[in-house]
């Protein structure tokens, strides 16, 4: 999904790298917040836990295989301006020291896969936790939902940069049917990996996650006596 | 740490490309791929030309080739991408090995192929010759803010580690007879995910204290 160099022209490519650079020098403000002077060192071991969970492939059929993104599941772990900040170090250093994802296409990248990944997977969590019973148990699917949508909505982010700047002359629509289509797929994929991963770190350690404390910080101390246990 | 030198694609060396700074050879590397990315895909002597500078510096690094060549295999499924191009592109259509192609497709293809597989070599060839800290030292002096600096080194510091977690992660998981590709064990997959994210995350915590200890202010010392 690390779109390469040369895909789009140069102007589109300067342009993205603008829009990434202005939501990263944003998420930097924001990320004080979440980790306040934490925020190096952990921000530095989430990127580390991000790029290790995207090394695991899982099929998708056609005999073509998948990763994670990881940009729903880490805005949830971690808060939205720290996941944006991962996600963006991992995209760097996945370009700068492992030739994936062109040089060029680095702010496109950041964009899709930092910006509108994370923003639209923070966006649908916080409006499923409004709406939903307030129960840690119910963060786990609000994540998967969340995952779900953010895969599609970054591939039709992607083809509307196509369209405006891409280098090959394919039709838009054959492109978002393409894209879409086969991006509900893996969409599905990264729902069921971050809506597990979501659930065993909020039935072990709540208090970890972002996205579940204002629902652990609701909850009192129940003192349940022997009787009543069994 | 069994990190430190050899870390990630950097091949060891003493050569110019080697010993030059950080800075310059990204700022070389971005306007060199801006160059070649703006390049119109007819000019195919500037093409030579772009490949015949790339290749020079190659040689001037004495990595070897084959060393690279092993590791384009990053460009494989864009490459798979671009082959497609032609067959689903638009415009007049044209007859090659007796197959129904668009003319623009077939170009716009090349245009990706060579554009693509300069960008990776040009990638792979600063990955090769610039070890992460140098890496850090040029992006810090081309004013990169400090926090995304200091994020970077920890991820590379840390990378092995976690990595080799993981790694072992798998290695118990298989060794009791899971397959963690297969959807039917992804929610032992994901147990084992979420440990190495409370594992993480509780090293980051570790580090930070260990830093404070030692009289970090939220900066690094140069």
């Amino acid at each position: 999904m690390h779109v390469p160099d040369g895909f789009l022209d140069a102007p589109t490519s300067v342009a993205t790298g603008v829009v990434a650079a202005g939501g990263v020098a944003i998420a930097l403000r924001g990320a004080r917040r979440e980790l306040d002077d934490r925020t190096a060192p952990m921000a530095g071991l989430v990127a580390a836990f991000v790029f290790a969970a995207q090394m695991i492939n899982f099929p998708v059929g056609a005999g073509t295989s998948g990763h994670l993104m990881g940009g729903a599941l880490a805005a949830v772990l971690v808060g939205p301006w720290t996941a944006v900040l991962c996600l963006s170090v991992v995209l760097l250093v996945q370009g700068l020291l492992m030739a994936d994802g062109g040089i060029t296409a680095l702010g496109t990248n950041i964009t899709l896969i930092g910006l509108v990944t994370v923003v639209v997977g923070w966006f649908v969590f916080v409006a499923l936790r409004r709406v939903l019973p307030k129960r840690p148990a119910l963060v786990a699917p609000a994540a998967a939902v969340a995952a779900f949508l953010s895969v599609p909505v970054a591939a039709a982010v992607f083809t509307l940069l196509f369209v405006i700047g891409g280098t090959a002359p394919v039709e838009g629509a054959t492109v978002l049917k393409a894209m879409v289509g086969w991006h509900v797929v893996i969409g599905i994929g990264e729902a069921v990996i971050t809506g597990l991963v979501v659930g065993s770190v909020v039935a072990v350690r709540p208090d970890l996650v972002y996205g579940a404390r204002p629902l652990v910080a609701g909850r009192t101390l129940e003192i349940r006596d022997a009787e009543a246990r069994s | 740490m069994g990190a430190g030198h050899g870390h990630l694609l950097h091949y060891h060396g003493h050569s110019v490309v080697h010993r030059a700074p950080g800075h310059v050879k990204v700022v070389a590397l971005v306007a060199f791929m801006l160059l070649v990315v703006a390049t119109p895909r007819e000019w195919l002597w500037a093409f030579g030309v772009e490949a015949a500078v790339l290749l020079g510096v190659v040689a001037l690094s004495r990595v070897p080739a084959g060393y690279l060549a092993k590791r384009m295999v990053v460009e494989v499924p864009f490459a798979v991408f671009a082959l497609l191009v032609p067959f689903v592109a638009t415009g007049p259509r044209t007859e090659l090995l007796g197959l129904s192609v668009s003319e623009t497709g077939l170009v716009a293809a090349w245009g990706l192929l060579v554009k693509g597989t300069l960008g990776v070599l040009a990638s792979l060839t600063l990955a090769a010759t610039t070890e992460p800290e140098e890496l850090l030292r040029g992006l810090t002096r081309l004013r990169m803010p400090d926090l995304i600096v200091q994020i970077m080194g920890f991820m590379i510091r840390y990378l092995s580690v976690v990595i080799g977690e993981l790694g072992r992660m798998m290695t118990s998981m298989r060794s009791r007879g899971a397959d963690p590709r297969w959807p039917r064990h992804w929610p032992m997959l994901a147990r084992s995910l979420g440990a190495l994210f409370i594992r993480s995350y509780e090293r980051g915590e570790r580090v930070h204290l260990a830093m404070l200890s030692r009289g970090y202010d939220g900066r690094l010392p140069r």
